[in-house]
């Protein structure tokens, strides 16, 4: 079926432009127009993962037209087992999320939910573009709805978060773009075609040396910022602080994932030398953040800023995974970009129900929920356990894969990085521990109010899928190896044909 | 040299857009005699009926290659090109001024005489292949800008803009005449193809040519204000009428490099190893020094004077690269900016409060909420000039940069992509003030009229459009500039 693909991206900019006919004050309408288009772009993103054959490497679904023949740009889209999990984790956290903010958005809603459906076209865009050219414009596009997000519905210092994350994430990628250009003419004038075309480009062969370094590292960088892996992590404890459920949820469920999307799907292919001359040094930088994020963690008063760093701390695991260049580490990387898209997604939107009760999410406000909230509770501790990565839930299998696909790289690198999942139990467990457990320190907390039917629906289905990959990743990790093969093969034969003699 | 005096044939075909244009105004000068009421909008569509039909008159004469008056004048595709610009700019300035004026309270017929005898100078120096050509079209296209300037009489910033604009443009048209004498003395022609010839020929290396190339480009530098000819730019765009700055932006800049891009690609091409470094400096200080003094712009219409001239740094780039490639993308990005900027400006132009311009930052708090759809306009026009996607200015500056990678000036591409990411921070601090504050005191006014309305739309496709398929129209923009490179 062609045009599945284009059907799943734009069908939330159609919703964008009916929602935006409605008039204001039907916010009734609004919602269930925004909430039905989500839910709509998810069933019609289900077939892709149905049908996909996970036997073949090649993209699938592709679709192709031209767009501006004479610069080699054209309207190229397809996924392969890389970019198939994400395009869904996008389309099912996005019904959750539009949930999360009946009540938690309090303004505007209209503009709010046709900024979230551009946010959705603009990320799911990002996923299936098989074209530089494309590929850059929904990386781009997609920032402003995200800085509105941020901007508007934030908290007390939106503005500045906002800013901040607009201009950074600019800086990196803008130098992205003189690279693509780069890489276009190198590879035109090489070969005598100019093209924009991924799977083109990514089978010239570009010689080894400064040229391939220096592309490599400003694709790297905007990645890197994207990630956010340290030190360009620290736009994100501003915007996710200032976000507000929403936007954090999205943020760290897919948002941060186009960084490491980008590392696999770019840097990987596009530049094999640098990308194993500077696997060292990304190893490092992994191993870092890890550990820093981890402790940064641990001292954090307010929780969305713990959840924040925890982040800078589970991407490193990711970045390690997708550089060991070796099936269980990529394989991990990618399942363990799912899992933590899931948990910090789901901690975030528990974080943000304990807001909508009590107004702060600083930890020193809570402490004995357990008596008050008790399934709230329990589904929070369920949360936890996989985000520190307990045997049986999501976080387990994609940590276990990368550390055993470090082991076989970098040793020190891999013992270093299993001191994270410890320092993860330590922060999580210790939150967890001062939210929930003891007495019932402020009477405030002693009337709060259980999970709602709506706050069900929307914990329920992210749980089921942490239970799921826990139990048998198999469903999910099966759909990636072929394509994980493919693109270990085409590095490892692409490296080997430029190595110097 | 003894040459017997010729009567020049007249080409019509040659001149058709610009005299259509000039035809316009003597017509509106006559209606501006004839007494009834409401005269000012007959006056404004009677122009634009005019510009209208220049523009149907450039699309039809496209690729004819009509040249005339001993080929001083050439209708080649370049300047048709420019032309389209041109008269988009002119026409979207005409329905942005109709209720403007009758706001502010200027009820003057001369304002759109002069705007359609501005355009005409405009038109003139996009098909000049004469250096007294070009100087004929910069005097007519100038003498009626320093007017339109000064046209709010009573406004004390109007006086100063006016008196500065004209000051220092007689002064820049000083160097701009002695250097078209200096490069007749040294070539012994003011024709672009015969001083190219000479040029070729060898007096390449003669000082009189060198010395009268870099007179002329002060001349050039101080119309599309690059820096360090720049210093007129921020008063003149806070003093003038708004509809006029927006004219001055787009325009006047567009005629500019039309004229600019013919002499370097006809006269000096065979110096060009020379003149990049010297265009590679331009565009650095223009995007560097532009930017870095906007971000402390408090005054929006000062800010997107300083905002103009990084764009302007960001179009030498293209100049440097060279080439269809990079003068193609000229072309392009000029278009996109017209729309971009009279958009821009086209809704500053409707801010008031108290019946006063309200063109300070802190004027626009909280206009999302107010009048959603101007802000909307406002926010789609600054994010194509920070050039994100997917709108014009975006792949204004794919196309820019491309040309300067393509050239192997990567590290001018590196200056340019980051002044882009510093720009961003000025020009989103406006989408912040509109969405994410609201407004302190009384709040800004700002309700277009039906034909402000249509200008704002007319801007808003082009900008979409441009951004979304631009292929077309960037292919014709290279093939216009192609001809010129053999």
């Amino acid at each position: 079926v062609t045009g599945i693909l284009s059907a799943v991206t734009f069908l939330p900019v159609v919703g964008a432009g009916l929602i935006l006919l409605l008039p204001r004050r039907a916010e009734g309408f609004v919602r269930a127009t925004a909430l039905t288009t989500t839910l709509l772009t998810f069933a019609v993103s289900v077939p892709l993962f149905m049908r996909f054959d996970a036997s073949l490497s090649a993209y699938q679904f592709a679709e192709q037209r031209a767009w501006m023949p004479t610069l080699g740009v054209s309207y190229h889209l397809g996924v392969d087992g890389i970019s198939l999990l994400l395009v869904l984790l996008t389309t099912f956290l996005m019904p959750l999320v539009l949930l999360s903010s009946w009540h938690s958005i309090e303004r505007r809603w209209k503009e709010f939910a046709i900024t979230m459906l551009l946010l959705e076209t603009g990320m799911l865009g990002v996923f299936v573009s098989l074209d530089l050219f494309l590929f850059y414009v929904f990386w781009e596009a997609m920032l402003i709805p995200m800085y509105l997000i941020i901007g508007i519905w934030g908290g007390p210092d939106r503005v500045f978060a906002a800013v901040k994350f607009v201009l950074y994430t600019l800086a990196g990628s803008l130098l992205m773009l003189v690279a693509i250009l780069a890489l276009y003419f190198l590879h035109g004038t090489a070969t005598g075609g100019y093209t924009f075309d991924l799977p083109v480009l990514a089978r010239y062969v570009l010689p080894a040396g400064r040229a391939q370094n220096l592309m490599f590292l400003a694709f790297a960088l905007a990645f890197a910022i994207k990630v956010p892996m340290w030190p360009f992590h620290t736009w994100l404890p501003d915007a996710h602080t200032e976000a507000p459920t929403p936007g954090s949820v999205i943020l760290a469920g897919v948002l941060l994932k186009m960084g490491t999307y980008g590392f696999l799907r770019f840097c990987l292919p596009l530049f094999p030398q640098a990308t194993m001359a500077f696997a060292p040094w990304m190893f490092a930088l992994a191993v870092i953040g890890i550990i820093y994020g981890a402790w940064v963690s641990t001292v954090q008063a307010d929780m969305k800023r713990l959840v924040a760093y925890s982040s800078v701390s589970h991407l490193g695991f990711v970045v390690l995974g997708l550089f060991t260049l070796n099936p269980q580490g990529m394989i991990g990387a990618i399942i363990q970009m799912v899992n933590h898209g899931l948990s910090t997604g789901a901690l975030f939107l528990i974080v943000g129900m304990l807001y909508e009760r009590r107004h702060t999410r600083l930890i020193a406000d809570y402490g004995g929920l357990w008596k008050v909230v008790p399934a709230l509770s329990v589904l929070f501790l369920i949360v936890t356990f996989s985000s520190i990565g307990l045997p049986g839930l999501n976080g387990f299998v994609g940590e276990f894969l990368i550390l055993v696909g470090a082991f076989q790289v970098n040793r020190p690198a891999a013992v270093l990085a299993t001191t994270g999942i410890i320092f993860a139990a330590v922060y999580l467990l210790w939150m967890y521990q001062r939210v929930i457990f003891g007495d019932v320190t402020h009477e405030e907390n002693r009337r709060i109010p259980d999970l709602s039917p709506r706050e069900w629906v929307i914990l329920v289905p992210v749980l089921v899928f942490i239970v799921w990959i826990g139990v048998y990743p198999a469903t999910f990790t099966g759909k990636t190896e072929a394509s994980v093969h493919a693109l270990i093969t085409q590095v490892q034969t692409k490296a080997a044909a430029t190595a110097p003699r | 040299m003894s040459e017997t005096i010729t009567l020049p044939v007249v080409s019509l075909r040659a001149i058709a857009p610009a005299a259509i244009l000039a035809t316009t105004g003597f017509v509106l000068m006559l209606l501006d005699l004839l007494p009834p009421r409401h005269r000012r909008e007959r006056m404004a569509f009677v122009g634009l009926a005019g510009v209208a039909a220049a523009l149907v008159a450039t699309v039809l004469l496209w690729g004819s290659g009509a040249s005339g008056f001993q080929g001083m004048v050439v209708l080649d595709n370049l300047a048709l090109f420019i032309t389209l610009a041109i008269g988009y700019a002119t026409g979207l300035v005409l329905l942005l001024s109709i209720d403007y004026l009758q706001r502010r309270g200027i009820e003057s017929g001369e304002f759109y005489i002069l705007v359609l005898f501005a355009a005409t100078g405009m038109v003139i120096m996009a098909g000049a292949n004469d250096l007294i050509v070009v100087f004929l079209g910069l005097e007519t296209m100038s003498l009626a800008l320093y007017v339109l300037a000064g046209i709010f009489r009573t406004r004390i910033e109007a006086g100063e803009a006016s008196m500065k604009y004209f000051l220092l443009g007689a002064f820049s048209s000083g160097f701009f005449l002695y250097g078209i004498a200096l490069i007749y003395g040294a070539t012994g022609s003011t024709r672009l193809d015969r001083i190219g010839a000479a040029v070729a020929a060898g007096a390449a290396r003669d000082p009189l040519l060198l010395i009268g190339f870099g007179l002329l480009l002060v001349g050039f530098g101080f119309k599309i204000s690059a820096v360090p000819f720049h210093m007129w730019t921020a008063d003149v765009y806070e003093g003038a009428p708004t509809s006029v700055t927006a004219l001055i932006a787009t325009g006047s800049k567009a005629a500019a490099f039309a004229a600019l891009v013919r002499v370097l690609l006809e006269a000096v091409r065979p110096l060009q190893g020379e003149w990049a470094w010297l265009f590679w400096g331009l565009a650095v200080a223009s995007m560097t020094l532009g930017n870095v003094v906007a971000i402390a712009q408090q005054n929006l219409k000062r800010m997107l004077a300083y905002s103009s001239i990084a764009h302007v740094g960001y179009m030498l780039v293209g100049i440097v690269a060279g080439g269809a490639l990079g003068n193609g993308a000229v072309l392009f990005y000029l278009l996109v900016y017209t729309f971009t900027t009279a958009g821009a400006f086209g809704v500053l132009l409707l801010l008031e409060r108290g019946g006063e311009e309200a063109a300070q930052l802190g004027d626009t708090a909280g206009l999302a909420a107010r009048h959603p759809l101007v802000a909307v306009a406002l926010a789609v026009f600054l994010l194509s000039l920070v050039g994100i996607p997917p709108t014009a200015g975006f792949v204004g500056k794919f196309y820019l940069f491309g040309a300067a990678v393509r050239a192997g000036y990567i590290w001018l591409a590196v200056i340019g992509v980051l002044n882009s990411a510093a720009a961003a921070y000025y020009y989103l601090r406006v989408i912040v003030s509109m969405y994410m504050r609201e407004s302190d005191g009384t709040p800004t006014v700002a309700a277009p009229s039906f034909a402000g309305a249509l200008a704002l739309i007319v801007a808003l496709w082009g900008v979409i459009q441009l951004g979304i398929m631009p292929a077309p129209v960037f292919d014709l923009a290279q093939s216009a500039v192609l001809p010129l490179l053999r």
